[in-house]
């Protein structure tokens, strides 16, 4: 579904504020997988993102969706951004922040109101519709991000931190939301977390990067019994022992970086 | 039950209380501004000026006298078409300078250039390419209502939230629709205000023009004939005059604000 060969990525080269942010990283993903990353915080998470969505143009190295090569936004994508206040549209009803992007898809008024309701039923927020963004608390928002990204049926979504902003009770509830809508969706996840437990939690595999320039450092396959539950689950030896390891890889690129 | 409806009921009498206190306040500040101008006139402190309470009797008698009401339905019209004319010259402008960076460092200059200079210091300019009158007021309220549409769209736009952008580009859509769908409906308030400044820059306009010309009409040709006629009647005409002025403003600038606070609910909650 996704193969990342080689990518690197220089901020602002040639200037006295370069930025090596990615360097040579190499990353293949299965259709179907929900993929966690996981890495120190700036450590070119978001710019890996960016740069698979098309919305930056990577200096070196390829990158491949569903076998096409990057150099815009491939049709079959959506993202879900951590900021959800400044990714929804707040002149637009929740119906048709969901709905905008169905536009792309060539269909008609009422085929995207319904798709956009249908939506919106899937992330628990059927009668919210006719609400506008501000109207709803921030974990409802990020559900709406999730509804429209939803109501696009992408083959693959991205989402860049999406938990990062709501209270802990909350991104339990959205960790589990996306773990639902997943297995009504056929589609392939990318999840960028700096969060070591969610990524253990939510994902079938996290990779660590190195902090920047980011190159993977561990590739780890998680193998928890489904389904998931933010009780038992957390308690499972296999994610202890995971979360330790996935912490371990995490911190130890924390150290003085190797120059390689 | 009762301890969450009780501080609802007690609350909204608080608001209209807080809001009947504002307009109370209002009135004392008109009253107050009414009584010293009354004083001041009948105490000889300035004796030329007309007793505020002439004033406002001559004013509800201009309401009433068919000249006054063409000249000032001659000057609104004006403005009413020049206002919508200044929104469909600026905004393309403003959104072309806001998002193509080249096109505004290449007119910086001449922007900065002709911005500060007083469209009134134009009037006889326009005069001179156009003809009649009414299209040097339209033509010269184009010109000087579109600087604060032009430049407030430009920094709307600028300010676009990136994480918006993105956000629509993600999903596949390109600049026209990122432009379309996210520059301007985020730029509208800002948009929105320069529209409203615009709004007293049509009647100085038009009041300017029509005082330079003195001729056909409007309330600028009104005030240029009353203040050449006689007396203290004279003068009641140009202060009342002034004061229709001031109320229009007044008017159209409250119907905007409203239609503000609507318009953009979204954006004050």
């Amino acid at each position: 579904m996704l193969e990342i060969e080689d990518l690197t990525h220089v901020y602002g080269p040639g200037t006295p504020n370069e930025h090596h942010a990615i360097d040579g990283l190499k990353l293949s993903v299965a259709a179907g997988e929900l993929l966690c990353i996981v890495g120190p915080s700036g450590c070119g998470k978001s710019t890996l993102l960016r740069s698979i969505a098309g919305l930056i143009k990577p200096t070196g190295g390829e990158i491949r969706v569903g076998g096409e090569l990057v150099r815009q936004t491939p049709d079959n994508l959506a993202v879900v951004f951590q900021d959800y206040s400044r990714s929804l549209f707040p002149w637009m009803s929740v119906a048709d922040n969901v709905a905008l992007p169905l536009r792309r898809r060539g269909m008609d008024k009422q085929r995207r109101r319904e798709a956009a309701q249908e939506a919106l039923e899937s992330v628990g927020l059927a009668e919210a519709g006719r609400k506008y963004p501000f109207q709803l608390s921030g974990g409802m928002q990020q559900r709406v991000a999730i509804a429209r990204a939803l109501a696009y049926r992408p083959s693959l979504m991205l989402m860049d931190e999406p938990f990062g902003s709501v209270d802990a009770q909350t991104r339990e509830d959205l960790e589990d939301l996306v773990l639902k809508v997943r297995g009504h969706h056929q589609m392939t996840i990318v999840l960028i977390t700096h969060d070591i437990d969610e990524s253990v939690y939510v994902g079938d595999r996290v990779v660590v990067l190195s902090k920047a320039p980011a190159h993977v450092v561990g590739d780890l396959r998680v193998d928890l019994p489904a389904p998931r539950d933010q009780i038992t689950t957390r308690e499972h030896p296999d994610f202890v022992r995971l979360r330790g390891e996935v912490g371990r890889l995490v911190r130890g690129v924390d150290a003085p970086a190797p120059t390689a | 039950m009762t301890a969450a409806t009780t501080p609802a009921r007690v609350r909204r009498p608080v608001v209209t209380r807080a809001r009947h206190g504002k307009l109370v306040r209002h009135a004392v500040g008109v009253a107050v501004f009414l009584l010293a101008w009354e004083v001041a006139a009948r105490s000889g402190l300035l004796p030329w000026l007309p007793a505020a309470s002439a004033s406002l009797a001559r004013v509800a008698g201009l309401a009433a006298d068919p000249v006054f009401l063409g000249d000032l339905l001659s000057t609104l019209t004006a403005a009413v078409i020049g206002l919508p004319l200044a929104v469909l010259v600026a905004v393309p402008i403003g959104l072309l300078l806001g998002t193509v960076p080249v096109v505004e460092e290449t007119t910086r200059a001449i922007v900065e250039f002709l911005r500060p200079i007083p469209s009134v210091a134009l009037i006889p300019l326009a005069l001179f390419f156009f003809q009649p009158e009414i299209n040097a007021k339209v033509a010269l309220i184009v010109y000087a209502a579109s600087w604060p549409i032009l430049i407030n769209t430009l920094y709307g736009v600028r300010d676009v939230d990136p994480v918006a952008t993105e956000t629509l580009r993600s999903f596949g859509f390109g600049q026209a629709a990122v432009i379309w769908r996210v520059a301007l409906p985020s730029a509208a308030p800002f948009i929105y205000t320069g529209v409203r400044l615009a709004a007293s820059i049509t009647l100085i306009l038009a009041i300017s023009v029509e005082y330079f010309v003195g001729g056909s009409g409007g309330i600028g040709a009104f005030l240029i004939q009353a203040s050449t006629g006689i007396g203290a009647d004279a003068m009641l005409d140009v202060v009342a005059t002034l004061l229709w002025a001031g109320i229009v403003g007044l008017a159209v600038n409250t119907v905007l604000l409203r239609a503000e606070r609507r318009l953009f609910r979204w954006r004050h909650l």
